[in-house]
């Protein structure tokens, strides 16, 4: 082994020293929750709270479409349940335009805070690694977050189409949410891509229900062995039950029914 | 210890410059003793290079003992290298194997420009610290010790997060290029004590603000709590979107400094 040094011939030159650029300026201007909106942590908290009420929406959901399983009655008279409530209270569809525009809300601020944190993120790092990188901890979950959030809104257009306003769906009825789902669900296509949909839906939420948490700063060492264990039972229950639909349905262990109830006069197609 | 050489290959990010073009080079390293650190395994490859007329491989490093936060890059896609709470200077070459292949890389992030080949400009953490990462005190006489009680847990935490060295692992290890582990722990060492109280809610915001300023965002994925040499918990992090969420929205800096 060489261990005499020999001095380098040529002098080191030391190379200038550029210091780090600004990858954007927060102007500290604006309404409190505008600028709190333009942190990227302020960012994390509404990705946090608009997921949060995107999951509920998720739970809602699957309780609702679960009455599939009580009958073709009780599903129909749960859809008319939810252009009514509450009741005489208010108008007709009111509540129900008023829950969906908070939807829709949620849904387009949890895509623009994904959209420029994606942003604000490929600018933190212009060069990337050359070499591989081996990732200790993330997830498979956590690094498709965007993809499987894609594969969920595209999905979400087509099911919109399918069995909201019916443009996908030939057979669609208004007024028949079982024999519409039940109809959309025997087409082995869009079964899959109700699977495909819903794995990809189940990662997103394995990740997020965790992260939200972390997000909202709520941590304290008696909860966040929970927090965890919330994610994946929470991931895992809306996987099993929205997947039951496309297989019980293929398997025609639920199947077309005849006749139809009121207040659906349509001809029936069973 | 034992006596038998190690062989490895190693292949290092070369860059004379900012400006100029860098690739990798790969060097064949006979003769590595096993209780060698990584940066006296680069000493011997840079004793040859220099040997033979070339230029050495240019890395930072200072104390060697895993306490001053200047040593480090990337080793096979990890920062600091595959051992748990480790610097790069406290990693044994006893822990790869004879016949290893190892690939070394700068720091890549748009906070840490490269100055020479693993060396990247850190000059981004001072603007954060700069920002907010002290208190204020009167420098009137030293007063007793232990004169404002504290609860066992809260300095503990407290010292958890001020264990912090600043190496930038946590920026390196972030698929996001975020330096949300750093800040946060320079931020709550301080927020979490009766002595940081006074400042807490600018600290936070300006902290946050100057991090904005030139890192990525954090999305969860926990790579940095792996890579950084002094185990820090992501914990601070959560309590730091707590204090600028409060900070912000509940204006805690306008109406005074009410305690949490």
């Amino acid at each position: 082994m060489a261990t005499t040094a020999t001095p380098p011939t040529k002098p080191v030159k030391t190379p200038p020293v550029t210091p780090a650029r600004p990858i954007r300026k927060l102007v500290p201007n604006g309404p409190p929750i505008l600028r709190f909106y333009r942190s990227s942590v302020g960012k994390k908290w509404v990705m946090a709270v608009t997921g949060l009420m995107l999951m509920g929406f998720v739970v809602f959901h699957l309780i609702g479409n679960l009455k599939l399983y009580l009958s073709k009655e009780e599903i129909n008279l749960y859809g008319e349940a939810l252009r009514d409530m509450p009741g005489h209270l208010l108008p007709r569809t009111v509540l129900l335009w008023t829950l969906r525009s908070g939807l829709f809300v949620a849904f387009v601020l949890h895509l623009h805070s994904a959209y420029s944190l994606t942003m604000i993120n490929r600018k933190a790092r212009p060069q990337q690694y050359q070499s591989r990188r081996d990732y200790v901890a993330a997830d498979f979950a956590s690094r498709t977050m965007r993809w499987t959030g894609i594969i969920v809104l595209l999905y979400l257009v087509f099911h919109l189409m399918d069995l909201t306003w019916g443009t996908a769906n030939s057979e669609w009825v208004r007024g028949d949410p079982y024999n519409n789902l039940v109809y959309s669900l025997q087409r082995p296509v869009v079964a899959l891509a109700y699977a495909v949909a819903n794995i990809a839906l189940a990662f997103h939420l394995y990740h997020g229900a965790w992260s939200m948490f972390q997000s909202m700063g709520i941590n304290n060492p008696r909860i966040n062995k929970l927090r965890r264990s919330f994610a994946t039972a929470f991931a895992g229950l809306i996987l099993v039950g929205n997947l039951s639909f496309p297989i019980l349905i293929q398997l025609h262990v639920v199947d077309l029914q005849c006749p139809h109830t009121e207040p659906t006069t349509a001809p029936c197609k069973a | 210890m034992s006596n038998a050489s190690m062989r490895i290959t190693l292949t290092v990010w070369r860059q004379a410059s900012a400006d100029a073009g860098g690739g990798f080079e790969t060097y064949d390293v006979p003769g590595v003793s096993p209780d060698m650190s990584f940066l006296e395994m680069l000493d011997v490859v840079n004793e040859r290079l220099m040997h033979d007329g070339k230029e050495p491989i240019a890395f930072d490093h200072d104390c060697r003992e895993g306490i001053c936060g200047a040593c480090g890059f990337m080793i096979n896609g990890q920062a600091h290298g595959p051992e748990r709470a480790t610097a790069t200077c406290q990693l044994h070459m006893r822990k790869f194997r004879d016949g290893d292949h190892l690939t070394i890389e700068p720091w890549r992030a748009a906070g840490f420009p490269l100055v020479k080949d693993l060396i990247v400009d850190r000059t981004a953490f001072d603007r954060i610290i700069e920002s907010g990462g002290y208190v204020s005190v009167g420098t009137g006489g030293a007063p007793d010790g232990n004169l404002i009680p504290i609860p066992k847990p809260v300095a503990d935490a407290a010292m958890d997060a001020a264990a912090c060295i600043g190496c930038g692992a946590c920026v390196a290890a972030c698929p996001n290029g975020a330096a949300q582990l750093f800040t946060s722990a320079k931020m709550q060492h301080l927020n979490l004590l009766p002595q940081g109280q006074a400042e807490r809610w600018d600290r936070t915001v300006n902290m946050v603000e100057s991090m904005e300023t030139y890192f990525g965002s954090c999305t969860n994925h926990r790579e940095c709590e792996a890579a950084c040499p002094k185990s820090i918990s992501i914990d601070f992090i959560a309590l730091m979107n707590k204090d600028y969420a409060k900070a912000q929205l509940k204006q805690r800096r306008l109406i005074g400094q009410t305690f949490p």
